[in-house]
This record gives structure tokens, sequence and C-alpha cells, in this order.
């Protein structure tokens, strides 16, 4: 019972993270039927904006909860910066081109973030800092938390349920929602698609950058193709959830987390990596609309 | 202007609200309209007939900016608009009900006319637009917290309308309003256009039932394969033999 549980914190933990990335895949799909592939190499630009935030500002030698959200601050916004431009100057372009143009340049703009980013951080991990370290694990029993990963499961859940008001409770996400269901019908409306697009890649990249301070924080190792896995796995959650629903992207990655972290402890520890694939293949050949997604038909 | 009619109207004002000069649309290699000319005139309604695949929602799409026109120009109070971005003709009061209505299914219907706002000139009438287009359509009011998507057809029609008017349009453009609707909807649809152009909104109507459209409005175009063949007081078209052949199944 106590290992089950503690799987159980662990999972939720994981899940949460690949949460966050989920969303940007999520939303960017149901606005511009685009999987960025980009979006894993943007979580780690978040977690070397978060190293070089806590470097400059010396956030390590008063390591807070503070310190930690100064982090994440600079992270978000950031890669919100690096979101308006990727989809500023790799995607709008490609507004009216075939779906495979687009494809590849997702698949370029992410080659070239890894690149770069081994070019500018150098390819060998760096250690990130200890901007918050809690002293010791939490018992309650005999059951032993960190308490790392209960914070970085709280924020998640913080930026979570942010976003879910802004999408369903704000005037920006009604319009992110109108867009998402048809362009010519939103812009009938008056509403800027175009700054709709921006707007939706810029909040999918910050929470993508929040994920990257959180990892950071708890497996304390970046390098720069440390997006790639992460990233995949979050587009298989997003898969599973149904791609562009919301709440289908958190559900999904939440399921994962658990799952693999199940797997891990109860049976095969080697093949953590492998279980997103197998979801994904089973997903693809069963019910390619995931669990919330459904075919979309239109009244005439 | 063709030579057979000169328009006349007895609500005009005279001034010309939306000029169409020798407009062209392309998709592609596709020539969707082939320099249409034509005016609408402020407090008019003014209908646009033709067969499937005539141009008109090519028509209407190059009023409202979601195509490009590839010749000619439109201008609406005297200022060109022609390939201006949709969403920045909204603001100058031009509001569409487009073909196939272009609700979001996935919002409620209170969701949708709040859109319909997004670019009202004076957002404090807000609540007032909402009553009077629960008074224009009350089965919307029963259902306004409903999700868009379970509304039946003439219901999702009565909100494109309704959305289209929380807009303030001065020009308001209808394509097909009637298009898959019961006859008793269809009537009620195009009592509501004549009501609404009653109280001083100018109308450009897309139909391809010719015959209702000609009743309520004042001017009529009629398109051919993306050419205007004939145009003229609704009145005089609804008497011509070649209208009447054409169009009014005679
Ligand atoms: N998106 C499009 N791409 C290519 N051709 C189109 C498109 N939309 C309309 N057309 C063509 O343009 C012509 C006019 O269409 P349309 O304006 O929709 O006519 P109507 O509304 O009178 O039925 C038709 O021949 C149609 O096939
Ligand atoms: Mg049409």
């Amino acid at each position: 019972m106590l290992e089950f549980i503690q799987h159980l914190v662990n999972g939720l933990s994981v899940g949460s993270i690949y949460a966050l990335i989920a969303l940007g895949y999520t939303m960017v799909f149901g606005i511009l039927q685009l999987i960025n592939f980009a979006h894993g190499d943007v979580y780690m630009l978040g977690a070397f904006i978060g190293m070089y935030c806590a470097r400059y500002f010396r956030l390590a030698d008063n390591p807070s909860l503070g310190a930690l959200l100064i982090a994440i601050l600079f992270a978000m916004v950031g890669c919100a910066a690096v979101g308006y431009l990727i989809e500023r100057l790799a995607y709008r372009p490609l507004r009216k081109s075939p779906r495979i143009n687009v494809l590849i340049t997702a698949v370029g703009v992410s080659l070239f973030l890894e690149f770069s980013g081994q070019l500018l951080f150098g390819s060998d991990p760096k250690f990130f800092p200890q901007i918050y370290r809690p002293s010791g694990d939490w018992s309650i029993g005999e059951l032993r938390i960190n308490p790392l990963q209960v914070i970085a499961f709280g924020i998640s859940i913080t930026l979570m349920t942010i976003l879910q008001y802004i999408i369903f409770k704000t005037r920006l996400g009604r319009a992110m929602r109108a867009v998402s269901f048809n362009h010519d019908y939103a812009s009938l409306m008056g509403i800027p698609t175009n700054q709709v697009i921006s707007c939706t890649f810029m909040l999918g990249s910050a929470l993508a950058g929040a994920a990257g301070v959180l990892v950071g924080l708890t497996y304390p190792k970046i390098e720069p193709l440390m997006g790639v896995m992460p990233g995949l796995k979050a587009f298989v959650a997003a898969v599973l959830g149904g791609i562009g629903n919301v709440t289908g992207a958190v559900v999904g990655a939440i399921t994962l987390g658990l799952a693999e972290e199940m797997l891990v402890g109860y049976w095969a520890p080697t093949y953590r990596d492998a279980l997103a694939f197998a979801i994904l293949i089973l997903i693809l050949l069963f019910k390619p609309t995931g669990l919330f997604g459904s075919k979309r038909t239109e009244k005439v | 202007m063709s030579s057979t009619n000169t328009p006349v109207n007895t609500l005009a004002t005279g001034e010309v609200l939306l000029s169409f000069k020798d407009v062209g649309v392309h998709y592609g290699a596709i020539e969707a309209i082939k320099g249409v000319t034509f005016d609408v005139r402020k407090g008019e309604i003014v209908t646009l007939i033709g067969a499937n695949g005539a141009g008109k929602t090519t028509t209407l799409r190059a009023v409202s900016g979601l195509v490009k026109v590839s010749k000619g120009s439109v201008t609406y109070k005297g200022e060109t608009i022609s390939n201006l971005d949709a969403h920045l003709i909204v603001r100058k009061r031009i509001c569409q009900a487009p073909e196939g209505r272009g609700i979001f299914l996935n919002l409620s219907v209170e969701e949708n006319l709040d859109l319909g706002a997004w670019a009202a000139p004076d957002k404090s009438t807000l609540k007032a637009d909402l009553e009077h287009s629960f008074e224009l359509f009350p089965r919307l009011k029963e259902r306004r917290k409903q999700n868009a998507g379970t509304l039946s057809g003439g219901e999702q029609q009565m909100l494109a309308i309704a959305r289209a008017l929380m807009g303030h349009p001065e020009l308001l453009l209808l394509d097909e309003p009637s298009l898959g609707l019961a006859p008793q909807i269809i009537e009620r649809i195009f009592e509501i256009i004549q009501k609404i152009n009653q109280e001083g909104k100018t109308v450009l109507l897309v139909e391809q039932n010719a015959l209702q459209a000609l009743q309520i409005a004042h001017q009529g175009v009629v398109l051919e394969t993306g050419k205007v063949v004939t145009q003229g007081p609704a009145r005089q078209l609804l008497a011509s033999d070649e209208v009447r052949k054409a169009y009014l199944g005679e």
C-alpha cells in the first residue's frame, strides 16, 4: 500500500509536467491543426532560461519559493517570446501552404532549436541551480514524500487552473475557441485571428517554460536535447486525451505519468520510455480521436 | 448598370453605401466572379439571386474581406475596402451571416452572441442588444445557455442573424438564410429581414429562393456564372419574362 502511494505521488508529479507540455501541443493543434514539433524544445529553452536567470540573480544563494517563482516567471515570459517568434517567423508565412510543408517546417524549427541550444549552451549537461531546497523529505507515517514533487505538482495545477480560466471565462479564451472552430467565421466577428493565434502559441510556450524549470528543479541535469523525449511523451499524452482537447491533454498526461510510474515500479523498470509509444500505437489503431476527442459535425 | 433598368426605389435616400465596380475574384485558376458591377443604396434590401455556383457567396465574401479581389474595386461609403482584412471590415459596421450559418457549434448560444459584439462600437449597449435579439428571436432566449450545436437548423439561422446584428451593422450581409429550412420558418425569417430593414439597416441578401427574395427586396441583381445578367428594381424583375422563366420556375 505504502509503495503504491509512493508510485501514485511520483506518477502525479511526472504526469503534471507532461500535462504542462501537452497543453501547448493540444492548443496549437486545436487552433491551427498543426503539430508543433518544436514544442519540446521550447520546454528545453525554459529550463535554460530558468538556469541563466538563477545564475544572473544568484537565486541559489537564497533558495526559497520566491526564488523559484522568479525563475519560473522569467522562463514563462522568455518562452512566450520564443513561441511568438516561432509562429510569426516560421508558421505564419505558411498559413495557406499544404499541410506537409508546415509539418516539415515544424521538424526544421525543432532541429534548429536543438542545434542552436548545443551551440549556445554546449552539449554537455548543465547543473540546474538549487533555487528551492526544502529541508528533508516530508513524512506522513512511513510515507516519505519529496516536497519538491509536491511543490511542482501544486504549481502545475495552479497554472492549469489559470489556463482553464483564460480559455473558458475570458474574452481572449472565447476568441481562441472561436478561431479554433473556424478562422473565417471568427474573422467575420471582427476577431483578429492572427493575434489570437499568437496568443495561443505564447500561452502554450509559457506553460512549457514553467515545466522546464520545474523539471530542472527535480531532476537538475539539463541539456539541449532534454526536450526530445518529454516532448514526444507530451505529444502522446495529447493524442491519448484527444488532440485539440484541453481537458483531454491533462487527463492523458496524468494517465501516462501514472501508467509509466506503475509499469516501472511493479513490472518492467527498463520499459519506461517504451510505454508512451505502445500507447500511441494502440490509440492510433483503436481510437484515433483519443479519450475525449470527437469528430466535429456541422449541421447544414 | 444593365441597360434595361434604371434603379428606382421608394426608401432609398440616394446615397450609395456599397459599390462594386468591375470586381473579379479568383480561386487559384478558377474565376468565380468576372467583372461584377452593382450598387447598394442606403436603406435598401438588395437581393443577389442566381443558380448554385453563380458566384453569389463569392460576391459576399468579397465585401467582407474573406477573399481577395483580383480586379476592380469594392467601395463602402466611398472608401475602397477590397483587400482589407476581414476583421477590419467588420469595424466599418458591415456584418455577415455567412453561408452555412457559421455558428460556433462548440460555444453556447450566448457566447456566440457575445462574439457578434466583438467589434461593436459601444460595449455599453451589450445588455440591451442581447435583449433586443431575444425579442426578435424568443427561442434563443430559452436556449441561451445551451451549446449552439444542439440548436435546430432554423434556430441556428436565427442565431446567425441575431449574432450579425450584435455588431450594429449598417450593412447586413445574409447568405442564403432560407437554405434547408421548412416553409413556415422561411416565411418567418423573411419577415424578420424586412423588420430589420425597417429599423434602418441596409441589407444585401443572397438567395436561391428568388421569388420570396424579390418580394421583400427593393432591388435585385441576377448573377449567372460569375456575371451580372440583369439588375433593377425587384418589382420589375418579378414581372420580367426572362427572370420568371429562369429563376421563378415558370
Ligand atoms: N474555395 C473555393 N475554391 C475553388 N473554387 C471555389 C471556391 N468557392 C467557390 N468556388 C467556385 O466559384 C464559383 C462560385 O461559387 P459560389 O460563389 O460559392 O457560388 P454560389 O454562392 O452562387 O453558389 C463556383 O464555380 C465554385 O465552384
Ligand atoms: Mg453560395
